[in-house]
């Protein structure tokens, strides 16, 4: 259809961008550059330290004290002012603003101080007292599946909180009939593209209107318009929000800003002036949101040909301690196209959506793309492997043919276009695989390590808002079916001829500005450089709709078709005001060079600003009937976007393009580290706007690929506590580690968009990560692989068995301890070590029991405070270097066996996090005393496990040693120098209780 | 210098840009929250408040800095330059911005505008690095939207470019 | 993520700085390059009463050779020592190490000495100076002392500088014409903390590598040459001594297997250096 693309001028050329000039030069206004009024204040947030915990009580009172705070809010002030959050499911998962009752994540909001500015509130925040009873947390996935596992939210019974299965085709027979049935499993990790500038709230409530009015850095979709209204009680009109024209990055995960929304809402209504929050980086990493870690099993029935006839998969998707909308988008966004590239029509689903006690899951670009083609793309590789194919053989082997498009997917997805086997041909071609397998041929001669790897997906643009139906049955469905996805555009030209455009697509960086005037340019023969348009949004004056904002790759065929359709309207409008003057059909008008003319006569023209002043200057000439100005809507939803069919089949997006990538990886062998030699992507996104941008769309999804590829994870210990809370251990590659991918382009126009264009920019998230994996695979002949695939998980599989330890006998005996202490395991710090003291065992028993003693062992104890029998409360002092934290700690003695061994256990909180661990010691009567050996295991979390993890072991052992030092010190009466510091880092403190108590 | 107590702002004046302007701050405060909060520029974005992302990168006495690793006292007295300055005065672009511009060298421009604080400092001392010495300068920023390819050739093309080489 | 409160001093001499110390007691800190301390102010994982910066000492900015060794002023940056024309020459192991280090932005603000201060064990200064067996000047109201290495650097971010006392100077022995230097590093990224640092110094009969990283501090250790397998043995005893330990970028075992591949191959580096 393509309609434009016969006659334009701009569009599908590489125009420079109009966002530029102001981004370039630091003129930019972003959120934290929004204009605030006098008087307005700031909050900050404290945040649970534990992954699952009982709040039991919140003492702000010395924080509301704090000279500059205006006010402190719980989850008690906050379930009091507003409602849950709406949900997709229909089960009792309630989460407010703050955490009521219940903390389930570590990171999750529990308080927000409001003061005079942001310093003074993150002041307050230390002074907040919060008592929780820790509970066991719910953390791997699978774990959390069973009957057994503790419960993320009790009253929804389980931690599996939706299992749907489907089946398309006649899987029982592919399956019957199959040759081979190879199986897989993969996991495929959390992450997120973490956008530079983190999220940002301004809002003020206004009580004359009862009307909240926000400025924020939100993406969209406005489905969580509702959401946050509803939650204000308030009707939607009363929550204005206002997204400003530049925006830091979003990626999909500035969605979630709404929960922030609501919170600062309620805060400035509490305050009666205007609050703003900006969140900081350890908590976006730790809070904001990451996309669903999922498990993955899939079967492959297969043709000893290659020929793959049927899937059958089993999706486990994590969306950690809540269900927030629009979620589990991940898990059936991509379900129509579950098949992938391939001709594959006969398939069983099982979903399943679990909750665990981590950040809660979201929107993520390439939302459920990537967990879902890793799969894909590791069994087709594992097809080839296990068939003794070719791995590409295998992939062209079952690719959709040409020729049959529009192509239904067994799942439902309408293809609009394409020839899958002329793209990959071409991308072979064109990139030189032949002179890379000789390469890789070379490399291996020579004993390296190389391998190559492939991966051909559809990439699916523009999402059916009725896509999350399918977790409904059908049944259920038909009470509310829902389908479609409306854009809006508007478009005004003034009275001296000016036009200006907004439109809903409230971009990041994308370019939109630069393509809605390629297109408004063409359209009325006008330069692009002259069409204003402005990108910010605001609810109350905008045309929107709940499709409105920017995710799913909606602009290229959304936002871009309502603009195109409201430059018709225009055009159409201004030929017959011109066709009046120039006395000739406005069909045989055309629009060029600023000018209105005559097709048959150029020379009889009219200047465009003539006709759009004619419109305001003079209405009454207009045309008979016609409205006076010039300003139109263009509003769209394409008609294939209908609901779930009675078999669950759903077109889930409107624009498929294809992408095939393959790269050629080295493997260094000392270190394990993967290096992408080369890279040659090949794109199908229909019609390309703008080749500049598509381009930069490409290159920034392939840079997150090798992130996830290779890099990224949000990495999680046992007890739920968070890891990775820097930049320095949450890993964005720099330009050091991504390479530049050669891109190819083919271009088969959509049938059902008239620009004919498809998305572009989320392919390579999907492509890039299993590409590499498979590449690896390739390089290495490990088929269980999961990512990141950082050096040391790799060379895990490269280097073998390691090389024993020097003989027992020849080791010093005390270096073998200290080897032991050092050693850490599955995220515990764990350790032993022993010590001599020179005191009889029963002494030692005595001044373990004694807190007097013992508070004059435990370094940096400031009191200690008898609870009951063996039960004590401490306040103690720890650091490691410079680092030091003041926490409060309860330690309690048991399994006693007087004088020969006890169990000391308990937990530590501060502002700079929690722990809890407990401890064995043991005496034992030694030619020089008693010899005092220990064990101990700790758990950490909070800021300082989530910043400070490469230096806490050496901490904890340093607190250790320091207690038995001290002990051997009290009960051999050489004092150690009282006040001599011992400071380790917080953390190290928790172990330093459970080594002291546990005499 | 006299001992600046933690509970009262201070003034500070710095020449930011080529202009002398002034504010107050706390010791605590960062130059970060000064330029943008205080002083009222667009220029010096904050990304992680721990110095790994870069977004902030000014110059400071025409040495390249961490304005979040700074403190606002600590610039008082000192000449600061942000992106702001690199366009002349009618917002002629500069031709490392216009490298920029044409090779698509940013998109959200979040951690542009500390970049060319960085490939500016860095091209007076190296007027013609390789694309790897190059990469290697850049990889003290983070970039999530350009994978760094446009902000590489833009840099490339200008130093082969640039008139006075 | 913004520090708690404290009072701040810029001082214009070591004098100055460490009669603010004096006064300042056991919470006052002192500043230079910023690079390590402020993301800790900033975590408030650190809460200094008083901050002395000392970054603007000017008798403190200088490179000078001195009795054998280089002295490097507390005041000087990294990157000073990078684009000093001797440093190539004179301490080839560290012209190794310091394109590695962080980046070439922190290394325009981070001074030598407060790297060494810092005592981050995977960091690359720290590790130089243990494996040449360096020292550093200590200057305190009272007097000045000097620490070599080894009793300078006692475990993870932990030295033996006392709270009244500033680091004024670090000397780096100037390197033997005999003897072949060597530096290596694996992380994930480029400029990232090393998971392994590996600095190997080769003279004519003995080999003496440091490794940072794996333990709480550098350590170094030194044989008589080695070669072959008695090397991979030695190498291997050596990694078993370190332990190392697990964290979210590498295990104990990565960290022990490049000890193992990454000593051998930068001793045998430092070995062609010297040919």
């Amino acid at each position: 259809m393509a309609e434009l693309a016969e006659k334009n001028s701009f569009v599908g050329q590489p125009v420079e961008r109009v966002e530029d000039d102001i981004l370039l030069q630091g003129k930019a206004q972003y959120s934290d550059h929004l204009p605030t009024r006098a008087g307005t204040a700031h909050a900050a947030i404290l945040r649970s330290p534990h992954a699952h915990a009982v709040i039991k009580s919140v003492d702000v009172s010395q924080a509301n004290a704090h000279p500059g705070v205006l006010d402190v809010m719980t989850g008690e002030d906050i379930a009091k002012m507003s409602e849950a959050f709406l949900i997709v499911l229909r089960a009792p998962i309630n989460q407010w603003a703050l955490a009521v009752e219940k903390v389930r994540y570590v990171g999750e909001p529990v308080a927000i101080v409001i003061a005079r500015d942001r310093y003074i509130a993150e002041d307050a925040l230390s002074l907040i007292q919060v008592n929780y009873d820790a509970l066991e947390p719910a953390v791997d996935q699978e774990e959390a599946t069973r009957d057994d596992s503790p419960v993320v939210h009790e009253a929804a019974g389980s931690n599996v909180v939706s299992t749907r299965e489907f089946s398309y085709g006649d899987p029982e027979k592919a399956f019957s009939e199959a040759d081979k049935i190879v199986k897989i499993k993969v996991k495929y990790p959390r992450n997120s593209q973490t956008p530079l500038e983190g999220f940002v709230v301004n809002a003020e409530y206004i009580p004359g209107e009862d009307l909240y009015d926000v400025a924020s850095n939100y993406q969209g979709p406005f489905t969580s318009h509702p959401v946050m209204s509803m939650a204000l009680r308030v009707r939607n009109s009363q929550l204005r929000m206002r997204t400003p024209q530049w925006s830091g990055g979003g990626f999909g995960i500035k969605v979630q800003i709404f929960p922030y929304v609501v919170l600062v809402c309620l805060a400035s209504k509490r305050v009666g002036r205007p609050v703003k929050w900006v969140e900081d980086r350890l908590e976006h990493l730790a809070a904001a949101a990451a996309a669903p870690n999922r498990v993955v099993e899939l079967e492959a029935a297969c043709k000893s040909d290659g020929t793959v006839t049927g899937f059958r998969f089993d999706q486990l998707d994590d969306y950690g301690a809540f269900l927030r909308a629009p979620m589990p988008g991940p898990l059936y966004r991509m379900h129509g196209i579950l098949t992938g590239a391939y001709d594959i029509k006969n398939m069983t689903v099982r979903n399943r959506v679990v909750l665990t006690n981590k950040c809660p899951s979201a929107m993520v670009r390439g939302f459920g793309g990537p967990q879902m083609y890793f799969a894909i793309e590791r069994v087709m590789h594992q097809v080839a492997v296990d068939l003794g194919l070719d791995p590409l053989d295998v992939i062209q082997k079952n690719l959709i043919p040409a020729g049959v498009f529009p192509y239904r997917a067994a799942a439902g997805a309408l293809l609009d276009s394409g020839d899958y086997p002329k793209a990959v041909e071409l991308g072979v071609k064109d990139g030189k695989l032949e002179e890379l397998k000789k390469k890789r041929d070379e490399m291996r001669a020579e004993g390296k390590l190389y391998g190559i790897g492939y991966a051909a997906i559809v990439e699916p643009a523009q999402s059916n808002m009725g896509y999350l139906s399918n977790i409904l049955t059908h049944e259920e469905r038909q009470r509310n079916p829902k389908g479609g996805a409306a854009a809006n555009a508007t478009i005004t030209v003034d009275p001296l001829g000016t036009v200006s455009v907004t439109a809903d697509s409230i971009p990041q960086g994308q370019g939109h500005q630069t393509i809605l005037s390629q297109i408004v340019a063409d359209e009325l023969g006008l330069t692009p450089d002259i069409i204003k348009v402005n990108l910010d949004f605001d609810t109350a004056k905008d045309a929107w709709s709940i499709a409105t904002g920017n995710y799913s790759s909606r602009f290229s065929s959304a936002t871009t078709v309502a603009c195109y359709k409201a430059a018709q309207k225009i055009r159409a409008k201004l030929a017959r005001i011109a066709s009046q003057s120039l006395n000739v059909p406005p069909e045989q008008l055309d629009f060029a060079d600023g000018k209105i003319f005559d097709t048959s006569n150029p020379e009889n023209a009219m200047k465009f600003y003539r006709a759009a002043g004619t419109a305001h200057w003079t209405p009454g000439a207009l045309p008979e009937g016609m409205e006076p100005c010039v300003r139109e809507i263009g509003s769209w939803s394409p008609p294939e976007l209908e609901s779930p069919n009675e078999k669950d089949q759903i077109n889930t997006s409107l624009t498929y393009g294809f992408v095939f990538d393959y790269c050629g990886i080295e493997i260094d062998r000392d270190t394990g580290a993967v290096k992408i030699d080369k890279y040659v992507t090949t794109h199908d996104s229909g019609k390309i706007l703008n080749p500049l941008i598509a381009d930069g769309q490409v290159y920034g999804a392939f840079a997150w690929g090798v992130g996830c590829a290779l890099y990224e994870e949000f990495v999680y210990g046992e007890d739920g506590s968070f890891k990775s809370g820097t930049f320095a251990d949450y890993l964005v590659p720099t330009s050091s580690e991504v390479p530049e991918p050669q891109i190819i382009h083919m271009e088969s126009p959509s049938m059902v968009t008239p620009l004919g264009a498809k998305g572009i920019a989320e392919g390579n998230c999907m492509s890039t990560p299993v590409c590499i994996a498979n590449a690896v695979a390739d390089a290495t002949g490990e088929n269980n692989l999961t990512l990141p695939l950082i050096a040391s998980k790799v060379a895990s599989i490269i280097h073998g068995e390691e090389p024993a330890a020097p003989s027992e006998g020849k080791e010093d005996s005390s270096r073998k301890d200290q080897r032991k202490q050092k050693i850490r395991k599955d995220g515990l710090l764990r350790g032993e070590g022993k010590t001599i003291v020179p005191a009889t065992p029963e002494k030692v028993w005595e001044t373990l029991l004694d807190p007097k003693a013992l508070a004059a062992v435990i370094p940096g104890c400031h009191e200690l405070e008898v609870l009951g029998d063996y039960t004590y409360r401490a306040e103690v002092s720890l650091g490691v270097g410079p680092v030091r934290g003041r926490f409060r700690a309860n330690v309690s003695l048991s399994n006693m066996i007087e004088p020969v061994s006890a169990t000391l256990s308990g937990g530590l909180e501060g502002p700079l996090g929690a722990s809890k661990g407990s401890g064995d010691v043991k005496l034992e009567i030694h030619d020089r005393g008693t010899e005092v050996s220990y064990k101990y295991a700790i758990e950490l979390s909070g800021t300082v496990a989530s910043v400070g993890g490469r230096m806490l072991q050496g901490a904890a052992k340093a607190l250790v040693g320091q207690f038995f030092q001290r002990l051997a010190g009290q009960i051999s009466g050489v004092k150690t120098k009282h006040n001599a510091f011992v400071i380790v880092t917080n953390i190290w403190e928790l172990v330093l209780r459970m080594l002291r108590l546990k005499p | 210098m006299p001992q600046l107590n933690k509970e009262a702002k201070h003034p500070v004046t710095i020449n930011l840009n080529g202009k002398e302007v002034n504010g107050y701050a706390e010791p605590r405060m960062l130059l970060t929250d000064f330029l943008t909060h205080e002083i009222g520029i667009t220029s010096c974005h904050v990304g992680c408040e721990h110095g790994v992302c870069g977004a902030c990168t000014v110059l400071v006495d025409g040495n390249i800095t961490r304005a979040c690793l700074t403190f606002a006292v600590q610039a008082d007295g000192c000449t600061v330059d942000t992106s702001e300055s690199l366009a002349d005065e009618n917002g002629e672009l500069s031709g490392l911005q216009k490298a920029f511009k044409k090779h698509h060298g940013l998109q959200c421009g979040y951690c542009t505008t500390g970049v060319l604080m960085s490939v500016t400092a860095y091209l007076r001392e190296s007027p013609n690095p390789t694309e790897e010495e190059l990469r290697t300068v850049l990889s003290g920023h983070l970039c999530r939207c350009t994978g760094y390819v446009g902000m590489v050739r833009a840099v490339m093309d200008y130093c082969e470019n640039r008139p006075n080489k | 993520m913004k520090p708690k409160g404290f009072d701040y001093l810029k001082v214009g001499s070591v004098a100055e700085a460490t009669h603010a110390l004096e006064q300042g007691g056991e919470d006052a800190r002192l500043i230079a390059g910023g690079m390590s301390l402020v993301p800790m102010l900033n975590f408030r994982l650190v809460e200094p009463s008083i901050l002395i910066d000392i970054s603007k000492i000017e008798e403190r900015k200088y490179i000078k050779e001195t009795n054998g060794m280089i002295e490097i002023g507390s005041a000087t940056r990294q990157c000073e020592l990078e684009k000093w024309p001797q440093t190539q020459s004179k301490l080839p192991l560290i012209a190794k190490a310091l394109p590695v280090l962080g980046h070439y932005q922190t290394r325009a603000r981070g001074t030598v000495c407060g790297s060494l201060v810092h005592a981050d064990p995977s960091s690359e200064l720290p590790l130089c100076l243990a494996t040449l067996g360096g020292e550093v000047v200590l200057s305190s109201a009272t007097g000045t002392r000097s620490l070599k290495a080894k009793e300078f650097q006692t475990g993870m971010l932990s030295v033996a500088k006392r709270s009244n006392e500033m680091v004024t100077a670090a000397r780096y022995p100037i390197a033997n014409p005999d003897a072949g230097y060597a530096f290596r590093e694996m992380s994930q990224r480029h400029g990232d903390y090393a998971i392994v640092a590996v600095a190997a110094v080769v003279t004519a009969d003995k080999i003496k590598l440091g490794i940072g990283g794996v333990a709480d501090k550098p350590t170094v250790r030194e044989w008589n040459m080695l070669d072959g397998s008695a090397l991979e043995d030695a190498l291997n005893a050596f990694a078993w001594d370190l332990g190392g330990y697990d964290d979210v970028h590498a295990t104990s075992r990565y960290r022990r297997e490049l000890v193992r591949r990454l000593g051998k191959n930068t001793i045998e580096e430092a070995k062609k250096c010297r040919s």
